[in-house]
């Protein structure tokens, strides 16, 4: 039997780089479009889309709540994963300290976000 | 690493080596992306939070995005996801394994191409859903 040696963590942290980035490739622009710009200037959608009956309801929805948390979650932990590495080509280098920044604040907003969701309830 | 050698040998110097070569600058931007990814799951992370809250706190976000600053971040971010967007699918041929088709392999263009309408059509299609919903 091979002896339990220490495996790489590197798989993980790919994974949701490259969920992240998909869903930010496939629907972020759209996301953007709509709760940054379409409903906050009423064009398109109606001004009340976003209004807190429609979004408490969506968010107490599993779908929604799903939703909220796989988009925030993972843009989260593609953009740590990205900024990570793109800070040895700017000279800062991988260790610790940047490891704990990047992953870190990625895994505070996914407990954020999971506290926040179940507080808003079922 | 800092160390004074006596030989003073010649090191080059890294500071600002992506903006000899506009390859290099194009691969900084994309990469740059991911700050602007980051900033918007930030703005929903707080939307979150002003839900939780209750009724007042989620107008007053609401209120916020309206505000023409607001509007002018958000068409930036905008900007900087589309660019992800579509450098994303044009990196694709690259970090994915070779697909072969009838003994050829999938130019590039085809995979980027098929990336880029998939993208078009789930945006479509979410467009649709919060259009249908929100009627």
């Amino acid at each position: 039997m091979k002896p339990a040696g220490k495996r790489s963590n590197a798989p993980i942290f790919w994974s949701l780089f490259g969920a992240g980035g998909m869903l930010a490739a496939l629907i972020g622009p759209m996301l953007v479009f709509i709760t940054g710009i379409a409903v906050p200037l009423g064009l398109v959608l109606p001004a009340d889309a976003m209004s807190y009956p429609r979004m408490l309801a969506f968010a107490q929805h599993w779908i929604g709540k799903g939703f909220l948390f796989a988009v925030v979650a993972l843009f989260l932990w593609h953009a740590g994963h990205r900024i990570y590495h793109s800070l040895h080509d700017i000279g800062i280098h991988a260790g610790m300290g940047a490891r704990l920044a990047c992953y870190g604040l990625a895994m505070l907003g996914t407990v954020l976000a999971a506290w926040w969701l179940l507080a808003i309830g079922f | 690493m800092n160390t004074p050698n006596p030989r003073r040998p010649y090191v080059r110097p890294m500071a600002g080596w992506w903006r000899r070569n506009p390859f290099f600058v194009e691969y900084m931007v994309h990469e740059g992306t991911a700050l602007f990814v980051a900033a918007y799951a930030i703005v929903l992370l707080v939307g979150l939070l002003r839900l939780a809250q209750g009724e007042a706190a989620w107008n007053g976000w609401l209120d916020a995005l309206k505000s023409p600053l607001s509007v002018a971040f958000h068409l930036i971010l905008l900007a900087a996801i589309a660019y992800h967007c579509w450098t994303w699918f044009r990196i694709m041929p690259k970090t994915m394994p070779p697909i072969v088709v009838r003994g050829k392999r999938l130019p590039p263009g085809a995979i980027t191409g098929c990336g880029l309408a998939v993208a078009a059509v789930a945006s479509l299609v979410l467009l649709g859903l919060v259009w249908g919903m929100t009627r």
